[in-house]
Order: structure tokens, then sequence, then C-alpha cells
């Protein structure tokens, strides 16, 4: 018996031991970007000290304004809220009609909406960009959040139609006798209850819309409108690097989504797991 | 229930936001990149010229670039395959040992998928630095003198493994998550039963759990097989393919011949790639499928 109890602790400290050195490698490097953009640019090239010798707050300053970070930071609130809005409200109401409604051709419009999903086209980008510029809405905002919210469709359908289907079909019959129209019945009844269903649309889509990059490097060529992923790449590449308004740029666009994934980790976590195993 | 055709039509009010947009951005994109595959066009001029399957036929015989490119990603792949999901299984086996802080790790472990691809990159350049970079610092720390100004991205040599590395450290998270709740899924009982039966721990692993696992090994696979193919961020922030294409994979070796004008000869590459990861995909369910019975 005794000797099974050690056994067990050796097991558990070897356990601990690993998990402990990935979980710093994993964390190490986010933590030198934060102490790293707290620095004076002499001290990042002269001393490798963890933590800055003073504390140079001011580099956010310089960050969000000099190095035009705040003005990139809006344009990715506005690219986000919009984007993740306009994807929840029309894959909503079309996962609900597939759900709910009869209309013509509907299984075969399913499988085609959805069709996206399970092949990879890698490089839609370049027609995606021969588009835009037919449409007149190369370098916009409108073209990029169109390409944001076609990008979504087919994942928020899949996700959302499901939800609807499994929802009891009585409260909206009942409601439907009352005289309840059907854009009511779904916009009142059946859009509150998929609220879970909707959270982990609209967190996935936020982290996605936050963290896309390359249909911006496409779209856009107007700094003034350029989301804080293509903000950095163009800061680190016009400048002879200033390193700690880099770090501090960073920073910005990474606070937004760590505070979200804090805050949502259990939906991201479950929603990606459960997402991915149902698929 | 029967509905009235007006009914029906009026119905479809609900879908028509969606379909618009996907006949136009997805749909339409699709078809265009096939149609533009067999022209040669600068996206300028009026004409379109038709050369048929020319640039096919020089993207597979005639450009060693394009084939570096595929091998260059399939050296990442590789490593991810191995490496990163060998890593995720064994920190999944080990969190799923209901050990204490379980949760903790397992929040950690998520941090570097969430992080944007360019943040990522830009954070490891800068730890990779030959003058000033955090890894050097360490490594001479450590007695390795030949490191100092050892530009780890700069070098033929070590370029393409050092992305892959951060490629790594940015996705073993995920295949973790993914792991995990596949493990949570066996039935403690089956591990119960087992037990009872004398199997010691390797057995069980070999023959319960490797056995439930497969469907979730192979979505783990395809994804990162998929995934990685299709790597760009990293490469664009940290070399931009260099040096000298050491570090191209296919995704920007398309965006390079789109920014240079050359649309067809872009999208006739986009399609063979597509190609490639569909025939992948399927290779690996068919497997799959076939090992499952």
């Amino acid at each position: 018996m005794n000797s099974f109890k050690t056994k067990k602790q050796i097991l558990d400290f070897i356990t601990h031991a690993i998990l402990l050195v990935v979980a710093v490698t994993c964390i190490f490097p986010v933590f030198w970007m934060l102490s790293s953009s707290l620095k004076t640019q002499e001290e990042i090239f002269t001393k490798m000290t963890l933590f800055p010798e003073v504390w140079q707050w001011g580099n956010y300053v310089d960050a969000f304004i000099k190095a035009e970070f705040g003005m990139y930071f809006l344009n990715s609130v506005i690219y986000t809220v919009v984007g993740v809005s306009a994807i929840v409200l029309i894959t909503s109401m079309a996962a609900y009609g597939f759900a709910r409604l009869e209309f013509w051709g509907k299984n075969f419009l399913f499988y085609l909406l959805i069709s996206t999903l399970l092949i990879p086209i890698p490089g839609v980008f370049v027609p995606l960009y021969l588009l835009l510029k037919k449409l007149a809405l190369l370098d916009t905002r409108t073209g990029l959040l169109l390409c944001y919210i076609s990008g979504a469709l087919a994942f928020g359908l899949f996700l959302l139609r499901s939800f609807f289907e499994d929802l009891p079909k009585e409260i909206e019959e009942a409601a439907l006798i009352d005289g309840c129209s059907r854009f009511g019945i779904y916009w009142r009844i059946a859009l509150p209850l998929a609220k879970p269903a909707i959270a982990t649309l609209v967190i996935l889509q936020c982290l996605a819309i936050w963290n896309e990059f390359l249909l911006a490097l496409v779209v856009l060529q107007d700094k003034a409108k350029m989301p804080i992923q293509r903000g950095l790449m163009v800061f680190q590449g016009t400048f002879i690097t200033d390193y700690p308004l880099l770090m501090a740029g960073l920073t910005i666009a990474t606070i937004p989504i760590v505070i979200i994934y804090l805050l949502m980790q259990k939906h991201i976590v479950k929603g990606i797991a459960a997402g991915a195993l149902k698929g | 229930m029967n509905i009235s055709p007006k009914e029906k039509t009026l119905n479809m009010m609900f879908i028509m936001p969606a379909l618009v947009l996907f006949l136009v951005f997805n749909l339409y994109p699709l078809i265009r990149t096939f149609q533009l595959s067999f022209y040669q066009w600068n996206g300028i001029d009026k004409d379109m010229v038709f050369v048929g399957f020319a640039q096919y036929k020089h993207i597979l015989f005639s450009n060693p670039a394009f084939w570096k490119s595929m091998l260059n990603a399939g050296y990442v792949t590789l490593l991810s395959l191995t490496l990163q999901n060998g890593l995720a299984l064994l920190l999944a086996i080990l969190v799923n040992r209901q050990i204490r802080g379980g949760n903790i790790y397992r929040v950690i472990f998520f941090l570097p998928p969430v992080l944007s691809g360019i943040v990522v990159g830009l954070i490891w350049k800068f730890v990779y630095d030959g003058n000033f970079g955090i890894l050097n610092h360490f490594l001479i720390s450590l007695g390795f003198d030949n490191f100092k100004d050892f530009a780890w991205l700069s070098e033929v040599k070590t370029s393409l493994s050092s992305v892959a590395v951060v490629h790594m450290w940015k996705g073993f998270g995920y295949g973790f998550i993914i792991l995990l709740a596949g493990l949570q899924t066996i039935p403690i009982e089956l591990y119960e039963a087992a037990e009872v039966d004398g199997a010691d721990k390797w057995q069980q692993f070999k023959n319960i759990t490797v056995p439930c696992m497969i469907p979730v090994f192979t979505l783990v696979t395809i994804l990162t097989i998929l995934g990685t193919m299709q790597i760009f961020d990293l490469i664009y922030s940290m070399t931009r393919g260099g040096p000298a294409g050491h570090t191209h994979v296919p995704i920007t070796k398309i965006y390079e011949y789109m920014s240079n004008g050359e649309f067809g000869y872009s999208t006739a590459m986009a399609i063979i790639f597509g190609f490639v990861l569909l025939v992948v995909s399927f290779f690996q369910l068919y497997v799959s499928k076939k090992f499952n019975r």
C-alpha cells in the first residue's frame, strides 16, 4: 500500500512538472511582450532584464496616438461589432427559415449554403479582390465587412439550424394561433431561446474577425480603414522598428481578445470541442 | 399542414439575405476561380487570353518554386502531426488524470490559439532576433556562445524550422482541447472493467483509449493538415517567404502571384492546391473508416 502511494506521488509530480514547463512556455512570450512594451528602446537593445527599470507607461500614449494604434483599434472594434451583429442577424434568420419553414428548394439550398464548410477553398481572396474591384468596393469598409459576413455564413447556419430544430415547437404553434406573425415568432420567441448557440457564434466570430489578417491585406490600402492586425504590419514595416511601441501595439491588439477569452473561456472551449467532435 | 404557394414564397424572405450574400460572395468567386484559371489575365486589360490548361501545366511541371512551397508546408505539417499532436495527446492524458489545477492548465494551453497569427508572429520575431532576442540571450547564458548574433529567421538552415516551432506553439492547445474532450467521453466503466480483469495501464491505453479515440485522432489529423498547409499569417509576419524562398508556402505564393498582377496564374495555383487538400482529407477519411471496422 505504501509503495502504491509513493508511486502515485511520483507520477503526480512528473505530471505537474511537464504541465508546468509547457504552461511557462505558453505564457513567457506573452509576458515578454508586456514587459518589453514598458521598456525604453535602449533597454531593449542593451539589457535583458525581465522587468523594465522604469515602467514607461508613456509608451502606450505614444502607441495610441503617434503610432496610430488608437485609430486601428477603433477600426477593429467597428469591423467586429458590425460584422458579428450582421452575421448573427442574417444567419439566425436563415437558420430559423431552414429549421421551421417550408419553401421552394429548401434542402437543396441548405446543402448548397453549407457546402463551403466541407470543401477547402484556398486562395478565394483572388476572385474576391476582383469582385470587390468590379463592385467599386475595393478599399472600403463595406467591402471588407461583406467578405467577413459571407465567410461566416456556412458555419453560423450549421450551428444555429440544429439548435432551432431542437427547440420545442409548441410555444411557436401557440403563438401562431394567437395571431403572431412568422417574423414575430422568430424575433420574439425563437431568437431569445437560441441565446446559448448565439453566444457561441458571437464569441467565435469576434475572435475570428478581430484576428483576421489576409482579407484585410488584400482589400485595404488606406491606413485610415485598416484593422489593428493590418496596422501592426504597417507599423513594423515602415519605421525603423520602435520595439517598445510595437510591443505596446501588440499588447493593445491582444488585450480585448484575452479579456473575452478569460470571461468566456468555458463557452469557447466547449464550443470548439463540441463543434469539432460533432463535425 | 398545407402551405399555400404564396406563403412558401413569403417564407423565402427569411433566407434571402443569406442566399444573396452566398451567391455573390461565395459561389460566384468559386466559379470565377475556375474560369480565371484558364485565362492569362493581369486584372486590368479588357482582353483575357484563353490558354486552356497551359497555366496548370506550367505550375505542375515548370515551377519548382511552387513545389518548394508545397514541400515547405508539408515539412511544417509533418512536424505538427508528430511533435505537436504527440505533445497535445500527452498533455490531454495528463490533464485527464484528474489532477489538481487541471482547469488552469487548460486555460493556459488554449491561450496561444486565441491570439492572432500576426501578434504571435511579431512576438516571436522579436524573441528570435539575432542581436537582442531573448532566445539567444538565454542560450548564451547557458554557455552556447556560438549563438551570439545568430539570426534564426534569416538563416537558410533554421528559418523554416523556427517558423514551424512557432506554429506548433500556437497550435498544440487546439488539438489538446479536442483530444481532452474526446478522452472525457470514454466511459470510465471500461477502465474499471479492465482493471478488474488485470489489464495494466499500457494495455488499457492500447485496447481502450486508442480504439475509442480513432475518430478524434482522425479529426485532429485533418484539422492539423488543413490548418498547417494553409499557414499564412505567421509566415507573412515573420519571414515573408524568405530567406530566398526558403519559407514560402502555397498561400504566400498565390498571394505573391496575385500581387504581381498574375490573376489567372494565381487562381490556377489555388485550384491545384485546393485539389491536393481535398484529396488529403478524403484519403484520411477513407483510411480512418477502414481502420474503424
